[in-house]
């Protein structure tokens, strides 16, 4: 499997405390890779620099290379904007804009300067569907989208993500608020959505990861103790801390 | 320390597991103990205290379940659980083969049939052997032992055809020994299982360490 | 440790009080007491001074003052101009204020990266909003009227009042951004929308009812104010000649009429003014109430 994105070693500061500590970590298209450790471990700051979101936290410092195709995202010059368009980012709380259904999955296409309406109607339905929303929502599509249920929100703003054909979908624990049900939604979708996308996703819960991701890099403390397999870190992981913590030893 | 519970429930496992091992060495001391001094009273006591064995099983196997469904064990508790799973099994069957020997022993009616068959001593003495060995390798994590262990049932395969052919030869000579002579076969035949269990027992225990089983991953 | 052991007992005696045991608190009944005659004192301080305003006022409404001016020489009474100037006064402070005030708020809570410069412009503004209105009409006088040559004009009277409701709208416009989720800034730029784009999408709808209310409530002060208009607007009450060579001319608002009536003791035109006054700033209110309801985007109907 090709390597989707590389991080080389990255290293960042939140002032004068260091979040993240020479992590090297390759992120394989087109399957699902997972991060998890306890809170304050660095995952979600490592899944953040994977398109620049942590440009806007203040004192921020970043040194070492993120490559996406052979093209490091740190560089001069790059656009932000066609680096999230390639890199697409779902967040932990659903967070649909107060706009209908159908102008929150038009967005992305809109910004990108898509304005023909057959054509905005084809993206809206398509991406709804890719993320399995468009039977629950097919007839309010001109609703208040702060109407629907959790799950559904968070549906369709993986939805929103899908809208401007993004390569990776970054995944900030999108089901910490769900429950279990939607959860499990989400889950399937996200296995069904590798087959097209290049899927990274930070989660707090371990069977989550187990379940669905086919990579998994345990952080701890800012460092990336153990990445590997899912299947052989969740059964013969290397390192003691990583089982300490995963076994629920720790952590 | 978190889940203090689980680990409590996974310490109990293990000491439960601990007492069957005993059990079912002892099961099987005895059992041979009955057939080398034809002591009728012992078979019968070893046939009576297989019911505490199959009991054992039931408990720890229940044990497993229930900490799988609760607490969904990864990583090195997963392959705890799971071998104790599949040792139990194992430990069982020995306990329901001795338990079978015994009852052959008292319906034989032969003076010396220990002595008999040139080679049932060695398979008897080997098979305890490596039941014993076994786990004791389990218990002690030692994949080396283990491996050891599991070298021995070749011996213990090539003993058994050597009874059958001494058996062949003694119907031959002797026609009226001849229910004595199929009783003996199936002892050797339970001889050479209980061996092939230890066998077992070794390889999980090779699995719990490493997670393959014949150098096939499992987990 | 006597005490501890005290403390549980009181916790095991309370335990064993059926729930239908309900204790009479002194301090609650005579907090509640104070907090309803509070309410009632307030209430009815504004329904006195309404009904009085209406009692004297409303008599003496007449359709003649709406669509007249003040002439000895056709011997009429109105207050016609002073409406228009008023309407004058809202629209021009306001076409100078908004796009200052809300374009400031948004440069403040979204470009500027905090630290100290925001802090002394949160600082500036809310010393602004201390300075009393006489204050203003000094400085707008002698800065606008004279420095600038724009003597007693509306638009020196809208420049004044301009400054002072700058702080009122940015405040307002600074409250409601800051209650805009951040969720939505990450969600619009974490699929590639750009800062100017996510703002103009995604912040400014979901701030424009804190934003509309902060300009309402300007222009219920503009409504009200006289103190920072008397030197700087003037006192003429004459009909517009030209559309917009009416805001280079001298001319009184209706509070500022007010006063003069008073000062001349023409209370029953005072208390018609003081009517339409009311009704002015009434309808604002329940405007700026209507508007953030009817344009919250966040409220699912």
């Amino acid at each position: 499997m090709e390597n989707k994105i590389v991080a080389k070693n990255l290293n960042l500061w939140y002032g004068e405390k260091q979040a993240l500590k020479n992590i090297d970590l390759d992120i394989k298209e087109k399957s699902i890779t997972a991060f998890i450790g306890p809170s304050g471990c660095g995952k979600s700051t490592f899944l953040k620099t994977l398109n620049r979101m942590n440009d806007y936290v203040d004192n921020i410092r970043i040194e070492g290379d993120v490559i996406l195709d052979g093209e490091n995202i740190y560089a001069d010059g790059v656009d932000t904007t066609i680096l999230r368009k390639k890199v697409g980012m779902v967040f932990q709380q659903p967070n649909p804009f107060p706009m209908t259904i159908y102008d929150n999955v038009a967005y992305g296409p809109r910004i990108h300067g898509i304005k023909d309406r057959k054509t905005l109607d084809k993206i809206v339905e398509e991406s709804l569907k890719d993320a399995a929303l468009y039977d629950e929502v097919k007839d309010r599509l001109h609703t208040n989208a702060l109407g629907l249920s959790g799950g559904q929100q968070q549906r369709l703003c993986i939805a929103r993500c899908l809208a401007v054909e993004p390569e990776v979908i970054l995944l900030d624990e999108p089901t910490s608020a769900l429950d279990p049900i939607s959860t499990l939604k989400i889950e399937e979708l996200l296995m069904e959505l590798k087959a097209k996308y290049t899927i990274a996703i930070v989660t707090h819960n371990m069977q989550q990861a187990s379940r669905i991701a086919d990579y998994t890099a345990f952080f701890l403390i800012g460092e990336m103790i153990e990445y590997g397999k899912t299947d052989d870190l969740f059964s013969r992981p290397q390192d003691e801390r990583t089982e300490n913590y995963i076994t629920g030893r720790f952590g | 320390m978190l889940r203090s519970s689980f680990l409590n429930d996974l310490n109990q496992l293990k000491v439960d597991l601990n007492k069957m091992c005993y059990l079912v060495i002892k099961q099987l001391e005895n059992g041979i103990d009955a057939f080398k001094n034809d002591d009728k009273e012992l078979a019968k006591t070893v046939i009576l205290k297989d019911k505490e064995v199959n009991d054992m099983e039931r408990k720890i196997e229940a044990a497993c379940l229930n900490l799988i469904l609760r607490q969904q064990p990864i990583a090195r508790d997963l392959r705890d659980i799971s071998t104790a799973l599949k040792i139990v099994t194992d430990l069982e069957r020995i306990g329901d083969q001795i338990a079978d020997i015994c009852e052959t022993i008292i319906r034989l009616n032969a003076k010396h049939a220990f002595k008999m068959v040139e080679d049932i001593p060695e398979m008897a003495e080997i098979a305890t052997k490596m039941v014993r060995d076994a786990i004791q390798s389990f218990n002690d994590n030692d994949i080396i032992l283990a491996k050891e262990v599991k070298l021995r049932d070749d011996r213990v395969d090539e003993l058994f055809n050597n009874v059958k052919l001494e058996l062949v030869e003694i119907t031959k000579n002797a026609p009226d020994q001849i229910d004595a002579c199929i009783e003996f076969t199936i002892i050797a035949k339970y001889l050479e299982r209980i061996g092939d269990h230890a066998v077992n027992i070794c390889e999980w225990t090779e699995f719990q360490e490493t997670g393959e089983m014949d150098h096939t991953r499992l987990i | 440790m006597a005490n501890n052991s005290g403390d549980k007992e009181l916790v095991r005696s309370a335990n064993m009080r059926s729930i239908y045991d309900k204790k009479r608190r002194v301090s609650d009944t005579i907090l509640n007491g104070l907090i309803h005659l509070s309410t009632g004192f307030a209430l009815t301080i504004v329904l006195v001074i309404l009904g009085y305003i209406a009692f004297r006022g409303v008599p003496e409404l007449d359709f003649g003052y709406f669509i007249n001016q003040t002439s000895i020489l056709k011997n009429t009474v109105g207050i016609l101009p002073n409406i228009i100037n008023t309407l004058y006064m809202i629209v021009l402070t306001l076409l100078i204020a908004v796009p200052i005030g809300v374009g400031g708020a948004i440069y403040l809570n979204e470009y500027a990266d905090g630290g100290r410069f925001v802090d002394l412009v949160s600082f500036t503004t809310e010393v602004l909003s201390g300075i009393p209105s006489i204050v203003y009409g000094l400085f707008g006088y002698l800065f606008f009227g004279i420095f600038m040559g724009l003597s007693y004009s509306i638009l020196t009277g809208a420049l004044t009042l301009a400054i002072m409701v700058l702080p009122l709208i940015s405040r307002n416009t600074q409250v409601a951004l800051d209650n805009v989720p951040n969720s939505y800034r990450e969600a619009a730029l974490g699929i590639g929308s750009t800062k100017w784009y996510m703002i103009r999408t995604v912040l400014l709808p979901s701030a424009i009812p804190g934003i509309l209310t902060g300009i309402i409530l300007a222009m219920g002060r503009v409504v009200a104010e006289s103190a920072a208009l008397i030197f700087t607007a003037g006192a003429v009450a004459k009909l517009p000649s030209s559309f917009f060579g009416h805001i280079t001319t001298s001319g009184a608002t209706l509070t500022i009429q007010l006063y003069f009536e008073m000062a001349k003791g023409n209370f029953d035109i005072a208390f018609v003014i003081a009517v339409v006054l009311m009704v002015i700033v009434l309808t604002l209110n329940f405007l700026a109430r209507w508007i953030s309801m009817r344009f919250d985007v966040n409220r699912i109907k």
